[in-house]
């Protein structure tokens, strides 16, 4: 339905063949999160890996920093419809961490969980091959909190709430089991170029 | 009916979950009537049926298609309470460089149809059997969502105690600002505090949060929602305060 008198304003060439269908190219970095951002005290953050209940691997800040690192750079789409172009991020990737955690993914599934109490669901498929990593740098500082400080999920081929902020662990799940924003309607896979928003997109 | 504090300290259940499992269609809605609520706001009341329960604090989706096919599509907060009129209302701030906005700001007009998708929004929900003392603290076009909550809490819920604390650069740029006055004067369990940033005036720090909580009590319930740096300040002094973090749910626009 063509809507009398919209003509809108059309990004360049470049930047259309970069946006997925109903994105809007930012310059800035908008801040969505459901509440208040968390205090997370360095010396007692902890990342852990778990396999339902039952703890596998666990880090303090200073051995996650020792840990592999792996940069990525490229384009993030928020849900809300704004993309951003050229992001940096630093961080460990998925498979060094289970790599160092001396396991291969024991399930299909996991939740990325948050010191919020957020939770996301993304499919262990989604994450191997260098395909995501938990990052603790945004172009070259330290992530700030607003931002998902000191460590985030970065998975960023699926919309962004997908890359959990103030992570403090990934739980392995038997099932495809709904997160935080999947459980009040948003799309269980979230993939931005088949613009799955919500559920039945 | 007695309605009490549902949420339970520290624990994320008290986070509501509006469950949404089912498809959300777009659907065509008419402009009936456009009204302005501030300086740069005008209020569109759209002729809208929901297939679903709608909740105050929910936000629908628009999109707008030119004629090659290009679309553009934003969120706004609805400002109406659910109600069986089969109309929402929506506010819309002119922002300067805005596409939608701005179509919104010049070029509609009562008749014309526009395409949205609604209600969405499962967390930033307040319902009557949620209770209360609830705070709102809204910066500018953010006080959208909150007034959704304060027409519903008249109508459904006015024994709920609640306090609407008001950011707003100018006094020109305050929405509904004879409707939030009367209710203030009119309504028992509803206080307002305005307070308007520019030309010497004065932003929410500690002292305006502890007023604000000590005329309103313990909130039980906590919405925040304006530009990031306004709902980063006030749920920092809200935390600050001594208010669990875990009762205070945020909405924010900008960077």
């Amino acid at each position: 339905m063509t809507t009398r008198g919209f003509m809108g304003r059309r990004p360049s060439e470049e930047a259309r063949a970069r946006l997925p269908p109903g994105q809007y190219l930012t310059e800035d970095f908008p801040v969505l999160q459901f509440g208040p951002t968390p205090r997370i005290d360095l010396d007692t953050w902890r990342f852990t890996i778990r396999d339902g209940a039952r703890p596998v691997k666990s880090w303090s800040w200073a051995e996650f920093e020792a840990l592999p690192r792996t940069t990525w750079s490229g384009d993030i789409h928020c849900v809300t419809t704004w993309s951003k172009f050229d992001t940096v991020w630093e961080g460990v990737s998925f498979d060094d961490l289970l790599a160092e955690a001396g396991i291969t993914a024991p399930t299909e599934f996991l939740l990325a969980e948050g010191y919020d109490d957020y939770t996301t669901n993304v499919p262990v498929a989604d994450l191997i091959g260098g395909k995501a990593m938990v990052a603790t740098r945004y172009a070259g500082e330290p992530i700030s909190p607003d931002h998902g400080g000191p460590a985030r999920l970065l998975v960023p081929h699926l919309y962004f709430w997908k890359s959990a902020k103030w992570v403090k662990g990934l739980r392995f799940t038997q099932t495809d089991t709904a997160g935080f924003w999947e459980l009040r309607g948003y799309h269980m896979y979230g993939d931005p170029w088949r613009e799955q928003r919500f559920t039945g997109d | 009916m007695a309605i009490t504090c549902t949420a339970t300290p520290g624990a994320s259940s008290a986070l509501p979950v509006i469950e949404a499992s089912r498809p959300l269609p777009w659907q065509k809605a008419r402009i009936l009537c456009i009204t302005s609520v501030a300086s740069r706001v005008k209020a569109f009341r759209l002729g809208v049926r929901f297939d679903r329960p709608a909740f105050a604090g929910q936000h629908v989706d628009l999109r707008l298609t030119a004629p090659d096919g290009y679309q553009a599509r934003r969120s706004y907060s609805i400002a109406s309470a659910p109600d069986e009129t089969g109309t929402i209302e929506l506010m819309i701030e002119h922002v300067g460089d805005g596409e939608v906005s701005a179509f919104f700001d010049a070029v509609a007009e009562v008749g014309d149809e526009i395409e949205l998708r609604g209600p969405i929004g499962g967390s930033f929900v307040w319902r009557p059997e949620d209770g209360g003392p609830i705070l709102l603290a809204g910066g500018g076009s953010g006080v959208v969502p909150l007034l959704a909550m304060l027409r519903h809490r008249a109508r459904a819920a006015p024994e709920v105690k609640a306090l609407l604390l008001y950011s707003v650069a100018t006094g020109d740029a305050v929405i509904a600002r004879e409707e939030l006055g009367g209710r203030a004067r009119d309504e028992p369990g509803f206080d307002l505090m305005l307070t308007l940033t520019r030309d010497g005036g004065r932003r929410v720090d500690a002292a305006l949060v502890d007023d604000a909580l000590a005329r309103l009590g313990r909130p039980c319930h906590a919405y925040l929602c304006g530009s990031n740096a306004f709902v980063g300040t006030v749920s920092d002094l809200l935390v600050d305060a001594g208010v669990d973090p875990a009762i205070i749910r945020t909405e924010r626009f900008g960077s």
